[in-house]
């Protein structure tokens, strides 16, 4: 901690030449990659060596290179034997109407909670938020949904989806619209637009950056779950998360460990190339709903 | 139904009917099944009858008696105090070592934010391979040494507990790191410069005036820890799988084992304690963080 640099601004205005020219060794920047290194490149690289390796080679896996690199053999391999293909589309199926029911529903609502007062929507409020932090009740959801003849499918896990995270939608957005002036819809009811249109025309586009935040919160949790498919739809739809865990854990693949982490970089690469491309707004988006 | 106040003639431009699609989802997918929580948690539920009768509090004294109800709420509670400290102080060193807007800064930051995005059950399977004990991590420690070292990292039934809870906060302490650094960016310029014309030294000026104003962020980084790892399930499954001996077995843990036995009705008490855990915990836990900020 001793190690923090100060502001640029503040060094330049508080030191007038207390320090002299500075020809010192830079090691602020040192430890800042000396630590990364440690800390991720370690865990890192052993996934990418254990990858790249034959099986023999990855039975006990260590930081030595492989001794000729075969990852996209490995990446062919899981490909045809862990249902990666299947697993893909398996997850995006539950997570693309999940995010924009969640989204819509969630904006919709957080509108009128956003608007309105009283005790029934204060109520209202307390129950759409509570399930940030509640956790939901994942043994009695499968009893429910075999009730509704939804044990296993799709459609079961995007409702069981939405049920948790339309919470969060509801407390970032309530929280957002409060802010949107009403002027802006007045003007929008006074050239005579009724409810539905003033939310579609006005209030859903002002919301874009704080919906675009929640899409990539909750894209991040459904994208890497499996807790909870293991209770809705283990064993019957593949996801991702599913898959791998299906692999590591199977017999059969028992300490393939080069098939592990080959799998584990083919199912990251799409978060990881999202996030690689959309960083800045990832980053500025995550951080601004935490600290106010 | 319409609520009575002055903004009276404005309510028929918010209709509640907005509110019904995302209610009915609430209802019937979070409300429902945690109302079923308190009512099959007194059932003898289980796949070895086709009946479902009521049994009482047997759930309760059967997994009080047998330890296992105690022991999974003190590795949950140790696990999510422990991710808690970790986490943060992981974070906050990081965000206090990238504080400066360089280059090779931002880099390390988005390389930091990478475990974040991954997902956690990976990141268990990851660290089992480097934690064997002829694993990678006792490999560099014994090249510093000169000698074999094999530690069970995984393996203790003291000290297990403590290693995954670290590899918890290694996945999201870029996202408490990222908090932070925010939380930094929002102290004044003039506040710093006061207390450092009154000649604060850097762990002073860090004590006593950097620090305490981080309490939003604080609050958000601890609530979030503590809250989020007691509902816990991916690392350790892929680590430990609850062991050695039932030391890191979490609540969720516990409930998909019985759930896959076929115990639903265990399975669901187990899950009713979680969200009385949470419930009982989660209000007095923010509202001190609260009154931690408003004293400032």
């Amino acid at each position: 901690m001793t190690l923090t640099a100060e502001r640029p601004e503040t060094a330049a205005r508080t030191a007038p030449a207390r320090r002299g020219p500075k020809r010192r060794f830079p090691v602020q920047p040192v430890v800042a990659i000396l630590v990364a290194v440690l800390v991720l490149g370690v865990p890192f690289w052993l996934v990418i060596a254990t990858a790249a390796k034959d099986q023999a080679q990855a039975l006990n896996p260590d930081l030595s290179p492989p001794s000729e690199w075969r990852l996209f053999d490995n990446f062919a391999q899981v490909f045809a034997d862990g249902r990666m293909v299947a697993g893909f589309f398996g997850s995006l199926l539950v997570m693309v109407p999940a995010v924009i029911g969640v989204l819509i529903l969630g904006s919709m609502a957080a509108w009128i909670l956003g608007r309105r007062g009283g005790k029934l929507t204060a109520a209202i409020y307390a129950l759409g938020i509570s399930g940030i932090v509640l956790p939901p009740a994942v043994v009695t959801i499968v009893l429910l949904l075999r009730q509704l003849g939804l044990a296993g499918t799709a459609l079961g896990m995007i409702g069981v989806y939405m049920g948790m995270y339309l919470s969060t939608v509801i407390f970032f957005v309530t929280g957002f619209v409060r802010t949107i002036p009403h002027e802006l819809e007045e003007a929008a009811r006074v050239d005579g637009a009724g409810p539905v249109r003033t939310f579609i025309r006005v209030i859903l586009p002002l919301l874009r950056p704080v919906l675009a935040t929640a899409t990539i919160l909750i894209c991040l949790y459904i994208w890497n779950d499996v807790f909870y498919a293991l209770f809705v739809v283990g064993g019957r739809l593949d996801t991702l998360p599913l898959n791998l865990y299906q692999v590591a854990s199977a017999g059969l693949y028992l300490q393939n460990w080069h098939l592990i982490f080959a799998y584990i970089i083919l199912m990251s690469l799409p978060l990881l190339i999202t996030f690689v491309v959309a960083q800045r707004r990832i980053i500025s988006g995550i951080t601004s709903g935490a600290v106010k | 139904m319409l609520a009575k106040g002055k903004a009276g003639p404005r309510h028929q431009d918010h209709p509640l009917w907005f509110l019904i699609p995302a209610l009915a989802v609430l209802v019937v997918f979070f409300l429902v099944p945690t109302v079923f929580n308190f009512v099959y948690a007194f059932t003898d539920w289980s796949s070895f009858k086709s009946a479902i009768n009521f049994a009482g509090f047997d759930n309760f004294t059967s997994l009080f008696t047998n330890g296992t109800l105690l022991n999974s709420l003190k590795v949950t509670l140790l696990y999510a105090v422990l991710v808690a400290i970790f986490q943060n102080a992981f974070g906050l060193g990081l965000a206090l070592l990238l504080e400066k807007d360089t280059r090779v800064n931002r880099a390390v930051r988005v390389a930091f934010f990478v475990p974040v995005i991954m997902s956690a059950l990976a990141v268990g399977y990851i660290f089992q391979a480097l934690l064997k004990p002829d694993g990678a991590l006792n490999g560099i420690i014994g090249w510093f040494t000169g000698s074999d070292v094999s530690i069970p990292w995984l393996g203790s039934t003291t000290w297990t507990i403590v290693v995954v809870a670290i590899v918890h906060a290694w996945k999201w302490m870029g996202l408490s790191m990222l908090i932070y650094l925010a939380g930094l960016k929002t102290i004044s310029e003039d506040v710093l410069e006061a207390g450092r014309l009154d000649g604060a030294k850097r762990w002073t000026m860090f004590s006593a005036i950097r620090f305490p104003l981080l309490a939003p962020a604080v609050t958000f980084n601890v609530a979030t820890a503590l809250l989020g790892s007691m509902n816990g399930f991916d690392i350790v499954q892929a680590t430990t799988e609850g062991g050695p001996g039932g030391t890191t077995e979490l609540l969720n843990i516990y409930i998909f084992r019985t759930f896959g036995q076929g115990l639903f009705a265990q399975a669901t008490t187990m899950s009713l304690i979680l969200f009385l855990l949470v419930a009982i915990l989660a209000f007095p836990v923010i509202r001190y963080l609260r009154k931690r900020e408003d004293v400032l």
